[in-house]
């Protein structure tokens, strides 16, 4: 196991709601990304999933979001004490960031060699035409056919799929040690995603880079990811290496995710599903969050918060569940 | 299975004119290029491909909401789509559709139970009192209460708005659903709910159900039969189960191997395709396929493959057909 790239500490993320009142995003979260690996991190929408990766890039900026509690290491320096301009050399260099939606993540009025190239001037070198000859290499890297039509076109001159191999080009242009990658494929077709996580595995091989994948596609984790972190209602649920999670997963959470998940070729006509949805920041259930939705919630459950702990004395496997021997028995 | 088909749509073509700015010549858009398929009563049908392939554009010639440019769309043994929209009027009762978006397609400021019941108000005579209370009984049916009625569209997740634009389809009693990726917008585990739910609906009804959506995995529990589209055109057609156990058509089996599978131990065996799909206006001459497939020949390039019955009504369009599916017959896509 490589050296550990960024640890997340007891996070805490608040958002105003209305005057006085704060809802909380995420509580304490804690996990650590090691030297090049890919780790998941999956849940429902509204979970904290894109929360917890804003925190880290310290990207709530002016919205009424702010880290409350809880510290963030990247490489062992505390990225939340950092000053804005500190962190602006850090962020797009050393740790950089994927969107989701990649048409309205780039600026649709400058070229895309301007785009690149501002990321590279600001990190990598002051010579513009060293920045473009390195941009151009980039989108070679990237699979992009015809680099130079590329570099001179818009954002809207291109496809979604095209877009998104720029986005990763740029991401990955200052060679980033973690790169966070938040629902990367999930606005592209099948095909043009089988591509991009293709190119993103074969980037992380070459350049050793450590990815965070945000996702809600547990197709996409079993694929891609060495390690997996589910979330359920701003908090960490179970964390386990891939392999454990889709064949010994304890939570029932993580258990009612991969069960409600139609495979292809298994010819059933319906599935189980989790009932309910997500609840309310403003209106969380005491006790377990998951407790209301759960098949085998017990009045402990409804009355006290469980902890994160290994599972069965697995350091590897945490699991936030009181009955954790029910499950899957 | 009886005879006669509820829908059948006969060799439909739908080109939309494009101009690039000021003074240029006027280009067409291919959207749905000599589409024909069957759908028996009773029986989901399921259109699949990628975004611009013209499923939602086929969807739209159904339920007469795009008139096509040629070809016929024949519902419960009466021609359709050459009726002015009033005529359609009476049709629209028994064709009712599904949205993509849930958020987007109920008006915010009307009470989700007068939503429910606006349907009722259009094709019956019935009283206030009686709608209401019909909206009521569909609202149990699909899961919500009666005070949820009382409520206004933001109040709910998409999940429970998903559930209320089906109940208000359902409300007329319709013979066909049309629903244009209706669960595309919902997380997964509210994804069961839904599709749990239509294919409960389809039973106690018997329901007919044109399915639109990209998700091979979602289609292949909901669905009968299946239409692959690509660029506008079918390229293959055939019972769910042949689709999913047997393949014929190369864009079918790359689909297939690209949906990420569930499982770390799933063997990757993604056929891989170059490229992406061409654009529309300028479609690649001979199959539109030919530009991205791995088995493209010469008169692949040339020659634009019919549609061909390869025996129990699996249709496909593809040249090589035969030479792929016996050269390759081992490493079929094992799912």
């Amino acid at each position: 196991m490589g050296e550990k790239v960024l640890e997340v500490e007891h996070l805490r993320t608040e958002f105003k709601q209305e005057k006085k009142k704060y809802v909380t995003a995420i509580n304490d979260v804690s996990f650590t990304l090691n030297e090049g690996e890919i780790v998941g991190l999956v849940g429902e929408s509204g979970c904290g999933k894109s929360v917890t990766s804003l925190s880290i890039m310290r990207l709530l900026g002016d919205t009424s979001g702010r880290v409350t509690q809880g510290k963030i290491l990247f490489k062992g320096q505390d990225v939340l004490s950092l000053s804005n301009k500190q962190m602006r050399n850090l962020r797009g260099g050393r740790m950089s960031m994927i969107f989701q939606d990649p048409m309205s993540s780039l600026n649709p009025v400058t070229r895309i060699e301007t785009q690149m190239m501002e990321t590279l001037l600001l990190h990598r070198t002051k010579d513009k035409a060293q920045a473009r000859r390195m941009a151009a290499e980039m989108l070679k890297k990237v699979g992009i056919p015809d680099v130079e039509t590329t570099l001179r076109s818009y954002p809207h001159q291109l496809s979604g799929g095209m877009c998104q191999r720029v986005m990763i080009a740029m991401s990955m242009s200052c060679d980033p040690q973690l790169l966070i990658a938040d629902e990367p494929t999930t606005a592209l077709d099948v095909t043009i995603q089988a591509q991009i996580l293709e190119l993103m595995k074969k980037l992380q091989r070459e350049e050793k880079t450590t990815i965070l994948l945000i996702t809600h596609d547990l197709g996409v984790v079993a694929q891609m990811c060495s390690r997996v972190l589910v979330m359920y209602a701003g908090r960490i649920v179970e964390e386990a290496p891939v392999h454990e999670l889709f064949y010994n997963h304890r939570h029932p959470y993580t258990q009612g995710l991969i069960d409600c998940i139609p495979k292809i070729g298994s010819g059933v006509r319906r599935l189980p599903s989790i009932r309910g949805s997500v609840p309310d920041l403003a209106l969380m259930p005491a006790g377990c969050k998951f407790a209301p939705r759960c098949p085998f919630a017990s009045d402990e459950c409804r009355k006290n918060e469980p902890e994160l702990l290994p599972y069965e004395g697995d350091p590897t496997h945490l699991v936030r569940c009181f009955r954790t021997k029910e499950v899957l028995s | 299975m009886s005879a006669e088909p509820l829908l059948s749509v006969r060799d439909v073509v739908k080109t939309f004119e494009v101009s690039r700015g000021f003074m240029a010549k006027k280009k067409l858009v291919h959207a749905v290029n000599h589409v024909s398929f069957d759908i028996m009563p009773g029986e989901t049908f399921s259109l699949v491909g990628e975004s611009g392939c013209g499923k939602s554009t086929t969807a739209r010639m159904v339920d007469h909401l795009i008139l096509p440019d040629s070809g016929e769309i024949i519902f419960d043994g009466k021609r359709i789509d050459n009726l002015t929209d009033r005529e359609m009027q009476t049709f629209r009762r028994d064709i009712q559709m599904i949205f993509q978006d849930p958020y987007g397609s109920l008006d915010p400021r009307m009470k989700i139970q007068d939503l429910v019941a606006e349907p009722l108000l259009l094709h019956t005579d019935m009283t206030a009192e009686e709608r209401r209370k019909e909206a009521v009984q569909w609202l149990n049916i699909v899961g919500l209460s009666e005070a949820h009625g009382q409520r206004y569209p933001h109040e709910f997740s998409g999940g429970q708005r998903q559930r209320v634009g089906i109940a208000r389809a359902m409300t007329v009693h319709p013979k066909l659903i049309i629903a244009d990726e209706p669960v595309s917008a919902l997380d997964v585990s509210i994804q069961a709910q839904v599709l749990n739910l239509m294919d409960d609906l389809q039973k106690e009804y018997n329901l007919t159900y044109l399915f639109i959506s990209h998700d091979l995995s979602v289609v292949e529990m909901i669905s009968d039969h299946i239409g692959v589209m690509y660029l506008g055109t079918l390229v293959e057609v055939a019972e769910k189960k042949q689709i999913f156990e047997k393949p014929l058509h190369p864009y079918t089996k790359a689909l297939l191997s690209a949906v990420p599978q569930p499982d770390p131990d799933h063997p990757n065996q993604r056929i891989s395709l170059e490229g992406e799909i061409p654009s529309p206006v300028n479609p690649p001459a001979g199959c539109l396929f030919h530009t991205r497939c791995p088995y493209c020949t010469d008169i692949c390039r040339r020659v634009t493959p019919e549609l061909r019955d390869m025996g129990n009504g699996h249709i496909c369009r593809c040249h090589r057909t035969e030479e792929i599916n016996q050269e390759a017959g081992k490493d079929h896509v094992q799912v």
